[in-house]
């Protein structure tokens, strides 16, 4: 028991301690913000900021405000919890998928950047196929738009993993470039041939039938259900099943692998695959609970799943637990904007923080004195080898 | 590092002098009841070590005995939790190997720390550099010393030669060279001659032994036992983190020293008894492979291996071998040729096809080919039947049906470790071996591929190995054995294949195979004795470094 418990801490030290020291910083920025909007310095502001974004995430309230006066009162309300929660896990949703689309190629030693691109493909493909199945049954119209998007996804993650497969090409540069030519190419569309006449901007046609169930609340949606089944089946396959050992095979000893009998092209472009799959599936959720693809759809999931994959260690459990983090710190998000007055974007500093106190890992280790041993999965590896390896 | 002390004319002592030391003065170095615990471990328990001034010192033990520990602390790269160490009498504590070379300390480890780009004097001056004057090294003083340095110690070398152009003993010598450079009195030499020819070890320990004799005192790690047999003045022999027996050479031989080292009696050479080969299994014709610049290192090589039999394949490393491994196990795809296996033609196949069809292999670099050091030791004994019965049921991997065959092979095999679930690299090189070996000598096969089996182990593991090998051979297996070990090849096969520049230059009988008759095929490619050939020749294409 004893060693279970010390294996986790092992295993979350990094993540928890990246949390708060993000956490601490982004309270300095708070502050600083202060002075913009009160025309003085608020050293309690980060405080009242951040039971703002708990309250908005889970509904969870344990301060009054009056001015500048905080009294202690934990309090809950159990209609705006199920509300806020609701939002948090609909948040959660497209980035634990993110998460997994970079957290299962960092299991066959693939640094997948190209979530961004392949969300917008994803959702791009769940928006055209969704208006043509518009008129269609629901059930069947949502099925084949998210198929689409799954596809889409899937076929962007494909390239990246055939071109590094048989020419060599570093998934991280492809990927790159594949995500600038995924964003440039479908602006270019849908501002032109695909944009649909009436809106004030441009969009895609609606995507009628094919939009996003809701089970329960205002955006309690069947992708929440979907999300945690495809965690699951994850777990399942890389844990669980031959091929899960070929993936984690090949990211650990290619060499191995392939005298082992695997086929590294194979589980490469595969993986890849799936990843792209993942990012897609995130993507098309997003834009079939949106109802139609905008022109400006400026998602950051894609890279925000770096981070959730990050902090999750690569493991599906943990990308879940981390996405439902950083989904109710979107989701706290515009109640710290209304009441705390702190601009919005505040989340993506701290988000980014947690990436940079995640990457610098050996730092973290020195601050808490760690003195377990380097746990790392050791695929994770994965991102500070990709820069400048060559493919020897 | 910055600036090093000024260079001090070379070391006082001449070889009379020396002579007349080694009786009367302290030891040059003194180790005291040095103990090191790790997690788990008592890694040094109370070792005591006297070198003295002028004396080959050896250090005898398995992997893991805690050689590599105490030279560690040695070094400075370990603090010891009790103990002394005296330098001529003197207590001192070394904090970190730059201390230790300021002291005269030096290693020469087992993989070479040199620059294969840069020239032999800038690897040795890389670190110790010779201002001329602050901003711009001289040079010319260090090349001056160097080509001096190289005189003294009987191994000239132009010091202006790229390192990366040098055979491996060659390079071995710059390792010294740069460790004399730096005024070193106490050399430890982590096993040496693991990567040297039979020549080049009998040219290093010339080296050697010149050195002692000018009054350095050198501790040499190793666990071949005829070599310290050779070399060392004294031997002290360590097992399981304790110091269990000094000798000299003069009054120990080989079945002492393994004895001691071991624990037990052991036998160094196991009886390989008769064979009964049948029809042949493996059958290789007229192959050609490249490696991967595109040179043809295996050409035109034909041999057939029969069914109950080894085969085995001599030649200094880097003659054609590991592309002829490659080849025949599916891991690379020869040029021209055929390999056929049990009578059906397996040419470029993958892996996968060849183990189906019955072949096995052990690959001769377990870290890159046979194990997944990350994933725990249980995954690694299905490493090559992961997806077939019964590690499989339905679509998921069974890991009960894992874990019983895992804890057989370990009872089996007498692979250490406390848990199957503990990462590969937690295991020793000889666990971690004989844990390939487990894995692959298990399934259901006709021909077996050993590349180097034995590399690196101790002579419990190799002694336990070389038996699950004949007993292989006794079963019916038709058995490639390729070494780089001369004695591993003469002892266990049936026949000998003495491989050389990428052809088989000579096959000879195993049983009435001589060892000068081997070594010379295995040098210069012929049998009769060759002329002196320039410094170098005798690796051939194996000169370079990986």
């Amino acid at each position: 028991m004893r060693a279970k418990v010390a294996r986790a801490w092992a295993l979350a030290s990094v993540p928890v301690v990246s949390i708060l020291l993000a956490l601490l910083l982004g309270s300095l920025l708070i502050i600083a913000s202060s002075l913009a909007t009160e025309k003085q310095i608020n050293l309690m502001l980060p405080i009242v900021a951040y039971e703002n974004l708990l309250q908005g995430a889970t509904g969870l309230s344990f301060l009054d405000v009056a001015g500048r006066n905080l009294t202690f009162n934990p309090s809950i309300n159990p209609d705006q919890a199920a509300r806020a929660i609701t939002n948090t896990l609909a948040a959660a949703s497209p980035l634990a998928l993110a998460g997994l689309a970079v957290g299962v190629g960092f299991k066959a030693g693939l640094f997948n950047i190209g979530g961004t691109g392949q969300v917008l493909v994803g959702g791009f493909s769940a928006a055209l196929v969704g208006a043509l199945v518009a008129q269609q049954p629901a059930p069947i119209a949502f099925t084949i738009a998210v198929i689409a998007g799954a596809l889409g996804g899937a076929l962007y993650g494909f390239i990246p993993g055939f071109l590094k497969a048989f020419t060599g090409a570093h998934e991280v540069v492809s990927t790159i470039m594949l995500n600038s030519l995924a964003s440039f190419v479908i602006v270019g569309l849908v501002n032109d041939v695909l944009k649909i006449t009436g809106p004030t901007f441009a969009r895609t046609a609606d995507i009628g039938n094919a939009a996003m169930p809701i089970l329960f609340g205002r955006n309690g949606n069947l992708g929440i259900v979907f999300t945690v089944i495809l965690v699951i089946a994850t777990w399942v396959l890389i844990y669980r099943t031959p091929l899960g050992f070929e993936i984690r095979a090949v990211g650990a000893n290619p060499d191995a692998a392939r005298y082992a009998g695997m086929n590294p092209r194979r589980l490469i472009i595969l993986t890849m695959s799936l990843c792209g799959l993942f990012a897609g599936l995130a993507g098309a959720f997003e834009i079939l609970s949106l109802g139609y693809y905008p022109a400006v759809f400026g998602t950051t999931i894609g890279f925000a799943g770096i981070t959730v994959a990050l902090l999750g260690r690569a493991h599906p459990v943990g990308i879940l637990l981390a996405a439902i983090l950083l989904g109710g710190m979107r989701a706290g998000a515009p109640a710290m904007q209304i009441t705390a007055k702190i601009p919005i974007e505040i989340i993506d500093v701290i988000q980014g923080l947690i990436l940079l106190f995640l990457a610098a890992e050996t730092i973290i280790r020195r601050l808490i004195r760690s003195r377990t041993e380097r746990v790392t999965p050791p695929e994770l590896g994965t991102v500070s080898k990709s820069y400048g390896e060559s493919s020897v | 590092m910055g600036a090093s002390p000024a260079p001090i004319p070379p070391t006082t002592s001449d070889p009379s002098e020396a002579a007349v030391t080694e009786t009367v003065t302290a030891p040059a170095l003194e180790m005291r009841g040095i103990t090191k615990h790790y997690p788990g471990v008592v890694a040094n328990d109370a070792i005591d070590l006297d070198v003295r001034p002028g004396e080959i010192h050896a250090l005898l033990g398995e992997n893991g005995a805690g050689k590599s520990t105490l030279m560690n602390i040695l070094y400075g790269l370990a603090t010891p939790d009790s103990g002394e160490i005296l330098l001529d009498g003197t207590a001192v504590r070394i904090g970190g190997p730059s201390d230790a070379i300021a002291r005269g300390i030096s290693m020469v480890h087992q993989h070479f720390m040199l620059v294969p780009v840069l020239s032999v004097a800038d690897n040795i001056l890389l670190g110790a550099e010779t201002m001329a004057n602050a901003v711009f090294i001289d040079r010319s003083e260090a090349h001056d010393r160097i080509v001096e340095l190289g005189k003294r110690f009987g191994f000239e070398i132009d010091p202006e030669v790229k390192v990366g152009t040098l055979s491996v003993g060659w390079q071995q010598r710059v390792e010294i060279l740069k460790a004399l450079y730096r005024q070193a009195r106490i050399l430890v030499l982590d096993e040496p001659t693991a990567v040297l020819t039979p020549q080049e070890t009998k040219e290093i320990f010339t080296v050697l032994r010149r050195l002692a004799d000018e009054g350095h005192s050198i501790i040499f790690i190793s666990h071949k036992l005829h070599e310290v047999l050779e070399i060392a003045d004294r031997i002290t022999v360590i097992r399981r983190g304790k110091v269990v027996g000094a000798r000299v050479p003069a009054e120990t031989d080989e079945d002492d020293l393994a004895a001691l080292m071991v624990g037990r009696n052991v036998q160094l050479v196991v009886d390989r008894g008769e064979s009964h080969p049948a029809g042949p299994t493996l059958v290789v014709d007229d192959l050609h492979v490249a490696d991967d610049r595109g040179q043809q290192t295996v050409r035109g090589v034909s041999f057939e291996v029969r069914a109950g039999e080894i085969l085995g394949v001599a030649g200094v490393a880097g003659n054609g071998q590991e592309e002829l491994v490659e080849a025949i196990t599916g891991l690379r795809r020869p040029t021209s040729g055929t390999v056929s296996l049990a009578g059906r033609d397996a040419t470029g196949r993958g892996p996968r096809q060849l183990q189906q069809q019955g072949m096995s292999f052990v690959p001769g670099d377990r870290h890159r080919f046979g194990l997944i050091l990350s994933f725990p030791v249980s995954d690694n004994l299905v490493l090559t039947q992961y997806d077939e019965a019964p590690y499989v049921k339905g679509i998921l991997r069974d890991d009960t049906a894992i874990e019983s065959w895992a804890k057989r092979a370990i009872a089996e095999y007498d692979i250490r470790t406390p848990s199957a679930t503990l990462p590969a690299s937690s295991l020793s090189g000889g666990n971690q071996q004989k844990a390939v070996v487990a894995r692959e000598f298990s399934r259901k096969l006709s021909a077996l591929i050993l590349d180097q089996p034995t590399r690196g182990l101790d002579v419990g593991s190799i002694e336990f190995i070389h038996r699950q090998v004949i007993a292989k051979r006794n079963e019916g297996a038709a058995i490639l054995l390729v070494s780089a070990e001369l004695d591993e090849v003469l002892e266990l096969s049936d026949r000998i294949a003495v491989m050389y520049r990428g052809e088989i230059v000579g096959l000879v009988d195993g049983r009435s195979a001589s060892r000068e008759e081997v070594g010379l095929l295995m040098a210069a490619g012929r049998r009769s004795i060759p002329p002196v050939e320039p410094e170098g020749a005798a690796t051939g294409a194996g000169g370079g470094p990986r």
